[in-house]
């Protein structure tokens, strides 16, 4: 007998999309209409309300908060024409997808691809359902942009690998159940001497110590590795092809980094709109500073650009069957925008632009405070601009290496 | 590059094939050095006229192809990467005023002798030095045109003359009452003032209060097309030339400071061409035109001003002789930014779009 999973992957298009909307009309708690945090997989503490558990758990039986991914380990099977409608029938109801993070964006996709079946039968389905956070075991102290160059040591015991060393920027590691990390299996090769391995972040010798950043927020940890086993069975792929595994991960990040349209999402109200309610208009409409309202039109004027070159590297992508080489710019031109577009709103609301707590301030003004020194971070992690600029200049623009 | 459908992508490839052996710069170096005001071949644009490309956005009814915008603009790129020198673009300016606006006789006077390549046209609007559309002295009394337009493209030469003045576009030939003064400009293309004194003048009737700022929005993406072939060419031959060049006993495309900045260089063209492609896009679609098209030319002047300055200084000092190409790509560029808007102008239009 087919299973409802397959008959979502064969259905009409419109059979389908009443069967969403019947699905979200029963599922979905009003109460979180609007309420999607695309971060809070991620940076948030997992305690749940029992609608947020509810929706959760909802969407997760039926795998569609990874709509495509493979039915058979959990999830939704769903042909691309499927996911969209779904997606459509979300943000038409306001409902966000409540699966989400480091698993969903990244690990998942690199373990499909690379994991043996015993490794996906065992992760996959506890990221469909949302169940299991993963945090990423990248940087260390003196391995940041030179990611290679990363020392904590996976010594082999026979049965099990004993970590040591230390890791740092480790986003969510405070809340992860299980970190995906680069470890070295062997110091005579910077490359080939990588693995990918899987550690519970319960194992005793794991410790995480969140670091308080320039926002006040701790979304990053510094985690350390003394003693700890690990089962030889979470090594992914064989000993040295961490490297390889590693930067296709990496391409995950960056692909869901540089989303044009999420981050349109995340950014709320236009410029204008809020330099109408923070500085004063002429009588006709005109925001009277006039310096201020040519910098706006100039920003908005090159975010517009940007959208519409994040949907032409999509185009050009589905028509070429391979990733398009305009998509190398989004990361390092959407992020850099994210951060004008921040300091232009400060500009426009002044000092109350810069409130860090207290009474006199919005939660918008004061969330708006926060993002602004968060989003530094964004031109610096998954690939740092001056990273992307080599990426550009070597593997599309074919500038030689200093070799 | 936008995806392209099967027809579009003939006709790219037939402009591409026909620029680079028939039209490569050395021709535009033969037509600079003739002196002649006009600044193009009659017979290079009999040639193209032959190819279908004036008729690209004129209906099949009155002769032309009705390819569409998108369409228009691949070819516009392709001349504009080896500077081709032609009335192509002003024509198809003025055409598309006469599409919009005209009426059906005006329409089947016009629009057959534009695409068979038989009548060159060209929009005549700014009064000043600055593209000022809200500026206008010239009137229409008696079916007589008063007034001067300054810095036309394309004048010399033109049969017919698409005239802004004060209540609308007018049609106005070349003959009795149109007189040219000649103005040579740094890219040493063709520009006159065209002073109209009692010239006879028929009002395109049919378009619309915003007649004008429609045709003035297909002036700014097209233009803003020649911009990218512009600045396509100039990226690419820079790309080129610093995989060449050896100092310090290694080629400077080694060198991470100038990888930086052909990166930036990369991003920002990135950034032109899907503004640029969305312009004409927006134009065949029929939807938030203005703003489209606003967009499309306030990113090609950022981006080619950008491009052409680094260009140069990229090169070195050979960037800036003469025998280099490069410099040529500098003054034209200037003249573009400067048409039918600079980028003040286009900042300050897209704001008040956006009702701000």
């Amino acid at each position: 007998m087919a299973s409802q999973k397959d008959i979502d992957r064969t259905s009409d298009p419109e059979t389908f999309r009443q069967e969403v909307r019947q699905f979200i009309a029963e599922n979905f708690p009003d109460e979180l209409k609007s309420k999607g945090n695309a971060l809070a997989a991620v940076e948030g503490p997992a305690t749940e309300t029992a609608a947020q558990k509810s929706w959760r758990e909802a969407m997760g039986s039926r795998g569609w908060g990874t709509p495509t991914w493979p039915a058979e380990y959990g999830g939704g099977g769903l042909s691309r024409k499927h996911a969209a409608i779904l997606n459509e029938e979300l943000a038409k109801a306001k409902a966000h997808n409540p699966i989400g993070g480091m698993g969903v964006m990244m690990f998942g996709p690199t373990l499909l691809e690379y994991g043996s079946e015993e490794q996906k039968r065992e992760h996959i389905p506890p990221i469909c359902r949302g169940e299991i956070r993963w945090c990423q075991g990248y940087s260390e102290p003196n391995a940041g942009s030179d990611l290679a160059n990363l020392q904590t040591m996976a010594e082999d015991k026979g049965d099990h690998y004993l970590v040591n060393g230390q890791k740092t920027w480790t986003s969510g590691g405070q809340w992860a159940d299980k970190c995906f990390c680069l470890v070295r299996t062997d110091r005579s090769d910077k490359h080939k001497g990588i693995s990918f391995l899987l550690i519970d972040m319960d194992s005793p010798g794991v410790e995480v110590r969140p670091i308080q950043m320039i926002s006040g927020m701790s979304p990053f940890c510094e985690t350390f590795f003394d003693d700890v086993k690990v089962p030889k069975e979470n090594l992914v792929g064989e000993e040295g092809q961490g490297w390889t595994i590693g930067k296709r991960l990496l391409q995950h990040e960056r692909t869901n980094l540089s989303g044009g349209g999420s981050m349109a999402r995340m950014m709320g109200a236009s410029l204008a709109d809020i330099a109408k309610r923070y500085v004063e208009t002429d009588s006709d409409g005109r925001i009277a500073d006039a310096v201020l309202r040519d910098r706006i039109a100039d920003f908005e004027i090159r975010w517009n650009a940007f959208l519409l070159t994040a949907r032409r590297a999509a185009q050009e992508s589905k028509a070429q069957g391979g990733v398009s080489e305009i998509s190398s710019v989004l990361k390092k031109v959407g992020t850099k925008l994210g951060q004008e577009r921040a300091e232009l709103t400060i500009e426009i609301m002044g000092l109350q632009g810069l409130g860090w707590e207290g009474e006199g301030f919005t939660q918008a003004e004061l969330a708006g405070v926060r993002g602004w020194l968060f989003g530094k971070a964004t031109t610096i992690y998954g690939g740092s601009t001056e990273i992307q600029n080599n990426i550009i200049a070597k593997r599309v623009l074919g500038m030689l290496d200093h070799q | 590059m936008a995806v392209l459908n099967e027809e579009q992508t003939m006709l790219r490839d037939m402009a591409r094939e026909w620029t680079t052996n028939e039209s490569p710069v050395t021709e535009w170096r033969k037509v600079r050095a003739s002196g002649d005001p006009q600044a193009w071949d009659a017979s290079v644009y009999a040639t193209m006229a032959e190819m279908g490309w004036a008729g690209i956005i004129i209906p099949e009814e009155h002769g032309g192809s009705d390819f569409g915008w998108l369409s228009a603009g691949l070819v516009v790129e392709e001349l504009g990467k080896t500077l081709t020198a032609s009335p192509l673009i002003a024509t198809t300016i003025a055409a598309s005023a006469i599409v919009l606006g005209g009426s059906d006789a005006q329409k089947a006077e016009w629009l057959p002798k534009i695409a068979s390549g038989e009548v060159v046209a060209t929009l005549a609007v700014d009064e000043s030095p600055r593209h000022a559309p809200s500026k206008i002295e010239t009137t229409v009394s008696g079916g007589t045109i008063s007034g001067t337009k300054k810095f036309v493209h394309e004048a010399h030469g033109a049969h017919l003359f698409v005239v802004a003045a004060k209540d609308g576009l007018y049609l106005v030939p070349s003959g009795d009452g149109v007189t040219l003064h000649d103005r040579k400009l740094a890219d040493m293309r063709n520009h006159a003032d065209v002073e109209f004194a009692g010239a006879a003048a028929d009002k395109l009737t049919d378009g619309g209060d915003d007649l004008l700022d429609q045709v003035l929005d297909r002036a700014r993406v097209l233009t803003a097309c020649e911009m990218l072939g512009m600045a396509q060419q100039v990226f690419d031959t820079t790309l080129d030339y610093l995989k060449q060049r050896v100092q310090f006993s290694q080629v400077l495309s080694t060198f991470q400071a100038l990888q930086h900045r052909m990166a930036d260089l990369f991003a920002d063209l990135a950034l032109m061409r899907s503004a640029v492609e969305g312009g004409l896009q927006a134009i065949d679609a029929g939807f938030l035109t203005s703003q489209a098209a606003t967009i499309a030319k306030a990113e090609a002047n950022r981006v080619l001003h950008q491009l052409s300055r680094e260009g140069i200084q990229l090169h070195g000092g050979i960037g800036m002789t003469d025998e280099y190409d490069v410099g040529f790509y500098l003054k034209r560029a200037r003249v573009l930014e400067s048409s039918f808007g600079s980028t003040g102008f286009l900042k300050d239009r897209y704001a008040r779009l956006s009702d701000y």
